[in-house]
């Protein structure tokens, strides 16, 4: 089938999602979709496959016949399926019941006829099913076959694949790829949405790249890498001299650490942070890298190695003990994690300091929390609640309730979504605090932050942590490669 | 800011007027006059100063409560099991009198015993619902209403069993206590000067201890955002802990004085419902302690005024829960339908 999507825009409040995004696909192409994190490809998918409504005047053309997709579930009229990131399935149901589901037609379905048509299609794909057996037996591969399956058994004639190949094994990618690639014969379309270069390179007949909600570019075979990072992550632009650091002692350091959540498993990570330097974290967002930082922390507890802050060995401690030695975390989520809606300054700062006693001095709590204002630039009043900021004013309210002193600090996401003026202001206030001996670990998913403001960096690709890099003799282009899973020394252990 | 308040304050008179319309409107669909209705529990609260004793021997329990509840509800706990924390405390306070009947100690030193005693009840009873929280992932929801039906069972269980009357056991309660194992009471009322400073100290405390200290401050924070107090370095489930433990101890006490200013014996209904009619007043003046004796004087008024009506009116004495009930669900309407005004604005 020919998809063909004409000017299409999405703002969601103020953002501009898509932006007069033109895209031809043929029937029998398996086209690739790059962009890093909020660019906008999500969105675009999203519009195809009847989750979203596009902006009014943008337009869907199927097979030269223009539509309006209401739901997912008129999207799969039209022979649109889409495969989520998350396998949307019922893991306590039977293989067939699952199948069944989305199914119209009839109160009582044909659990016979279906079994047949179920025992058809895998074997047509090369798929072994047991169709009696529950879907929680399955891998996240099998279950991603499964729904594979669904869709070809529901009429899918253009099947879109949002980061398939996160969390599962290289065989089952193999395995994966092999059946797509039998797709364009039978006159099917596949759109496969990825971040990673080598996927995509090996997969697509063509690409385009999205930045920003904008459509920056198409290209096919022979891909050149240079210029698909290029592409992905724009031009390189430096903000003014770096400023490296006068590192001091060790404040961090980590010896060996495994850490294991559902998804993700990192194993034995060395690194010491001196006194003054500042880290950086890249990578596609869910590499790993916010479970790192958490473990820093004393957020979550690695199932390895040691953790010692300033020589004390810290391993298996709470996030309480570790802030009462020095260590504070700021969250991305500002209003979910890092702030108490409803409190407004005064209260933040008080909760922040020791308490002297047992009633709060409201005269030293205005006075402190007019100081703090000055001095972090917040615009906002004493009394304003922290939801009435605006994000730029919050995340200097939440760098304004560091405590002093302070050994590290760590930051998820410092200046997302901020204007360059908050951006230049809040790594001043940081910068000011590595003068004064602290550390920072930060993640940041635009490299050109990293690059300016960390002495040193880490980059994490689907578990895997780099050696740390010297960010001074690097580039956005060599971390591009890195973040997209290119020029890594093949360390043998894939994950499972 | 001033706006706001005075919008706020504009569209709870609205609930108000709604809630009476709409009990007006079931009195008038069973012949009766609401205005009349209206009149007979005005004068059935207020008309004489025995009928207003009445209405503070209610509004004591209410108030006590109610001051729990505040700070349950700012540490964003569902203490439903208050009620049963009510009940326990009555027992409590009458187990302490059973120790002591025979003894030879001073009775006021008895009753300070005893209503301790009832205190310290209440908040054991919550602190069950706390460590199912807390330990075991229980809502506390859940533990309150489950622990709020055990506490009912242990008062049946102790009345027709190990405390039964000599004789026979009877419905009517325990044995009663004697006459100087009662809090005293104003001549010829049987409202207790006592009982009413107790409660009015509470909510004054309590309304201190969250207006003024660090401690209400983060427990403020820890009910509005668990995760970020969590992260500003407050020790979150303690502090869960210590408010179970603080409205327990006050719901405790509203059972105690139901014992020892009250009924001077442990009654099956011993609470009286007052945890849960404690639980609307708390969601009525949305959790400020500044509202809470006005709110609580007038549902104990509703409630002791509508004992008029079966006598006077022939109608039923329940129409003060209709008209509470139906006044907390029109003030939370009348808010939801302000806060969504407020953002399309």
């Amino acid at each position: 089938m020919n998809v063909e999507l004409k000017n299409i825009h999405k703002h969601f409040g103020t953002v501009h999602a898509n932006k007069a995004i033109n895209l031809n696909i043929p029937t029998g192409t398996i086209q690739g979709i790059l962009g890093e994190n909020g660019a906008g490809k999500s969105t675009l998918m999203k519009i195809l496959s009847g989750f979203i409504q596009p902006d009014p005047g943008s337009e869907i053309i199927l097979d030269g016949k223009p539509v309006v997709i209401h739901s997912p579930a008129d999207a799969i009229k039209y022979g649109i399926g889409m495969l989520h990131q998350d396998p949307l399935d019922f893991p306590p149901m039977k293989l067939l019941d699952n199948f069944l589901l989305g199914l119209s037609g009839g109160l009582f379905p044909n659990r016979k006829e279906a079994a047949q048509d179920f025992n058809l299609l895998a074997r047509e794909y090369g798929f072994s099913f047991d169709p009696e057996s529950y879907v929680d037996s399955l891998t996240v591969g099998e279950r991603q076959q499964l729904e594979i399956m669904r869709l070809l058994f529901l009429g899918a004639r253009v099947f879109i694949l949002d980061e398939p190949t996160t969390g599962i094994s290289a065989g089952q990618k193999e395995k994966l790829f092999a059946t797509l690639k039998k797709f364009p014969d039978q006159a099917m379309t596949v759109i496969f949405v990825s971040h990673k270069l080598e996927d995509v390179e090996h997969l697509c007949d063509r690409v385009a790249v999205l930045r920003g909600g904008v459509l920056v570019g198409e290209t096919k075979p022979p891909y050149v890498t240079s210029k698909l990072v290029a592409m992905m992550f724009g031009k390189e632009i430096t903000l003014g001299a770096r400023q490296p650091a006068q590192a001091g002692d060790v404040v961090l350091s980590l010896k060996n650490i495994s850490l294991e959540d559902v998804r993700l498993k990192i194993k034995n990570v060395d690194l010491e942070v001196r006194a003054g330097e500042v880290i950086g974290l890249a990578g596609m967002e869910g590499s790993g890298q916010g479970m790192f930082i958490r473990a820093c922390a004393g957020l979550t507890r690695p199932v390895g190695g040691r953790i010692s802050l300033n020589g004390r060995d810290l391993t298996g401690k709470s996030y309480h003990t570790f802030k009462r030695a020095g260590v504070n975390f700021l969250p991305a989520a500002r209003l979910e994690e890092g702030l108490v809606p409803g409190l407004n300054l005064i209260d933040h700062f008080v909760l922040a300091e020791e308490p002297k006693g047992i009633f709060i001095d409201r005269a030293a709590g205005q006075k402190l929390a007019e100081d703090r204002i000055q001095s972090f630039n917040i615009r906002g009043t004493p009394l304003s609640t922290v939801e009435s900021l605006s994000g730029g004013n919050q995340q200097r309210a939440e760098l304004a309730l560091l405590q002093t002193p302070l050994s590290l600090v760590l930051l998820e996401h410092p200046t997302r979504g901020l204007d360059i003026e908050s951006v230049i202001y809040i790594w001043s206030k940081l910068k000011e605090r590595c003068k004064q001996g602290a550390s920072i670990i930060f993640i940041s998913s635009d490299l050109e932050e990293i690059l300016q403001y960390s002495d040193c960096l880490l980059v994490f690709f689907s578990s895997k942590v780099s050696q740390p890099i010297d960010a001074s003799a690097t580039s956005v282009e060599e971390l591009g490669q890195l973040i997209g899973g290119k020029g890594w020394a093949d360390t043998g252990d894939e994950h499972a | 800011m001033l706006k706001g308040r005075f919008g706020g304050f504009f569209f709870q008179l609205i609930a108000l007027l709604l809630a009476f319309g709409f009990v007006s409107l079931i009195l008038l669909s069973v012949d009766a006059s609401p205005a009349e209705a209206y009149k007979n529990m005005f004068n059935g609260s207020f008309g004489s100063m025995r009928k207003f004793a009445e209405v503070l021997v209610a509004f004591v329990p209410l108030l006590l409560v109610t001051a729990g509840l505040l700070v349950t509800f700012s540490s964003g706990l569902w203490n439903i099991g208050v009620e049963g924390q009510v009940v326990l405390g009555a027992i409590t306070t009458t187990w302490v009198f059973r120790y002591f009947i025979e003894s030879d100690l001073p009775p006021a030193l008895i009753i300070t015993l005893a209503i301790l005693g009832g205190m310290l009840g209440g908040a054991v009873w919550a602190s069950f619902t706390g460590v199912l929280k807390v330990f075991g992932g229980v809502n506390e929801i859940f533990g309150g209403l489950g622990l709020n039906f055990v506490a009912t069972a242990l008062t049946i269980y102790l009345i027709f069993g190990p405390w039964k009357r000599p004789g026979v056991a009877s419905m009517s309660g325990t044995v009663p206590f004697p006459d100087e194992f009662s809090l005293p009471l104003l001549a010829g009322l049987r409202i207790s000067p006592w009982a009413l400073a107790i409660a009015l100290a509470g909510i004054v405390v309590i309304y201190f201890i969250l207006q003024g200290t660090y401690f209400g401050l983060r427990l403020k924070a820890v009910g509005k955002n668990f995760r970020a107090a969590y992260l500003l370095g407050i020790p979150t489930w303690q502090y869960s802990m210590y408010s179970f433990l603080i409205c327990g101890a006050l719901a405790g006490a509203a059972g105690a004085v139901q014992v020892a200013a009250v009924y001077h014996r442990l009654i099956p209904s011993i609470s009286s419902g007052y945890g849960y009619l404690g639980l609307m007043v708390a969601m009525l003046i949305n959790y400020n302690a500044i509202w809470a004796v006005p709110v609580a004087l007038f549902f104990a008024a509703l409630n002791i005024g509508s004992i008029q009506l079966p006598i006077l009116m022939k109608l039923d004495s329940s129409l003060s829960g209709v008209l509470q009930g139906v006044l907390v669900l029109f003030v939370l309407l009348a808010d939801g339908v302000r806060q969504k005004f407020a953002r399309k604005a």
